[in-house]
């Protein structure tokens, strides 16, 4: 099935030993985040696709869009979701500082052998 | 035509200066279909070149002439004496490094977005070429041909298979990835079918030689036929053959050229290095087209000696290629200019560009007395397409403006 070629094969690495230009860590992170960058810019396409289809329809009017207001309770709702929204994003920040804060945090591996103890 | 009033005098389209939307790409018969987001995967990838080459890559001269080239001359205690050693210098600049990690992502995500068009559909495509030319005479097909090293070494410009490769016999979804994507590497720069390079051969060739009438053309390294169809067109009466290493790229192309109503055009599966299959001065012209970077030091002496057999007295053979690294070209340029050799696997483009492709060609028997040089520039539909003739601006190595390295026999 052609699906499964695109999905196996479409990633593949050139022949040829790749180049890194920096820490390759931060090379990764920087590919990881270009792609995610051009995905952004397919959805706002797609968005503004879907934007100019409904006012051609007179269905919404690409005004109405920018001077939108939102009522309190949609902006309470919008302000909720934006909030949950950097939680999860910023994930790794949160528990950073958790880390900081624990007094005396093990490894599991620590606990591992801990647990292993015939006098546990 | 496309709901604008009127688009080159009112509007947003009046100010804009940058790569049009994808969709005028040109779609002939075996052209892949590609949906909303995959066009605007592409449409990203045509402005992040466009932003690299005009917004990036300049400061990286800027970085060059203050702090890698002050910084060379400081630790070595003279100045660089040669394009590798600007080219190293450089490599330990925190801003080369991110323009050339960007460089190559751009690079890896072009790859990446016309394979999964062209592999999503590979058996669909398989079956449209195959109904289009499984027993036409014109598809002149070798299978034990060996794939040079040149080609097998490292896929050029990252493309995952080169132009050999099949998923499955009778898969063209390389030369479908190759010739989806190509649009958006050049930002539209090689016009609506990609082949601006063979139509600014053709208004060349009329302007410089207007009674030149070819009966038989031979272009090597044809790749899909996208710069020869032009010459095929202009003239129509001739025999034009298309020569690759690469099956898929060539099934494909007798495909498209017949889907585009060209029909002056055989696909030949041969190496150049070894024509033995045509006798002495079989052809009136000879044509490469951003080719011999491609190939090897023996390749391009014994591919330049077949030219001159296979030439009829009178006849031309055309070299269009980026420009050689003259000795009055900057070293930053020539460095810069490097850049694909080295990180966009083309490993022949460094040595081909500094070589004597004059004394090449006289050693291949040409009379230095009637070499051509010249220089081309993409012939596009300027109503849409940037136009590199208009363009100030230098993309080292992108950049759809060529030398003409040539010689009448």
């Amino acid at each position: 099935m052609s699906i499964d070629l695109a999905l196996a094969l479409s990633s593949a690495k050139p022949a040829g030993k790749r180049p890194y230009f920096m820490d390759p860590s931060v090379e990764r992170v920087l590919n990881i985040l270009m792609a995610t960058v051009q995905e952004l810019a397919v959805t706002r396409e797609r968005l503004d696709t879907v934007e100019r289809l409904l006012e051609a329809k007179g269905v919404v009017m690409r005004p109405e869009i920018e001077t939108f207001e939102p009522t309190t309770d949609q902006a309470a709702e919008r302000g909720l979701w934006m909030q949950e929204y950097l939680n999860r994003v910023l994930r790794t920040l949160q528990q950073e500082a958790e880390a900081v804060r624990a007094k005396s945090d093990l490894a599991s591996e620590e606990v591992a052998v801990e647990v292993s103890k015939a006098d546990a | 035509m496309d709901g604008s009033p009127d688009l080159k005098n009112a509007g947003p389209a009046q100010s804009y200066s940058g790569p049009p939307d994808y969709r005028v790409v040109g779609r002939h018969g075996v052209f892949p279909e590609t949906l909303h987001d995959e066009v605007a995967r592409l449409n990203f990838l045509a402005h992040m070149n466009r932003h690299l080459s005009t917004r990036i890559m300049p400061a990286v001269k800027t970085a060059w002439d203050r702090r890698a080239g002050p910084a060379f001359e400081a630790s070595e205690g003279r100045a660089p004496k040669d394009r590798h050693e600007v080219r190293k210098a450089l490599l330990n600049d925190p801003y080369y490094q991110a323009w050339s990690a960007l460089r190559r992502a751009t690079m890896e995500q072009r790859q990446q977005a016309g394979r999964w068009i062209a592999l999503r559909q590979a058996e669909t495509l398989a079956a449209k070429v195959e109904g289009l030319t499984g027993t036409d005479a014109r598809l002149d097909l070798d299978p034990a041909l060996p794939i040079p090293r040149y080609v097998s070494a490292v896929d050029h410009h990252c493309m995952p298979g080169s132009y050999h490769s099949e998923v499955f016999p009778g898969d063209v979804s390389g030369a479908a990835n190759y010739d989806c994507g190509i649009f958006a590497t050049t930002g539209g720069a090689l016009g609506r079918f990609s082949d601006g390079g063979g139509h600014a051969v053709v208004r060349w060739v009329r302007k410089n030689m207007p009674d030149f009438k070819p009966r038989r053309i031979l272009d090597i390294g044809a790749n899909l036929g996208q710069n020869v169809l032009p010459i095929a067109q202009a003239f129509p009466d001739a025999e034009v053959i298309a020569l690759d290493v690469g099956g898929p790229m060539l099934r494909y192309g007798l495909a498209r050229a017949k889907s585009m109503g060209v029909e002056n055009v055989r696909f030949v599966q041969a190496d150049g290095a070894d024509l033995s299959r045509y006798p002495d001065g079989h052809f009136d012209w000879v044509q490469t087209t951003m080719f011999l970077h491609e190939l090897s030091l023996t390749s391009m002496k014994a591919i330049f000696a077949e030219s001159y057999r296979l030439l009829a007295p009178g006849g031309m053979v055309l070299h269009v290629e980026q420009p050689q690294y003259a000795p009055d070209m900057p070293l930053f340029e020539q460095a810069m200019r490097d850049w694909d050799a080295f990180y966009n696997n083309e490993p022949f483009w460094s040595t081909m560009h500094e070589l004597d492709i004059d004394g090449f060609m006289v050693e291949a028997g040409f009379d230095r007395s009637k070499l051509i040089h010249g220089g081309v520039t993409a012939v596009v539909d300027k109503d849409v397409f940037p136009d590199a003739a208009d363009d100030d601006g230098e993309d080292y190595g992108r950049k759809a403006a060529w030398h003409v390295i040539g010689a009448r026999k």
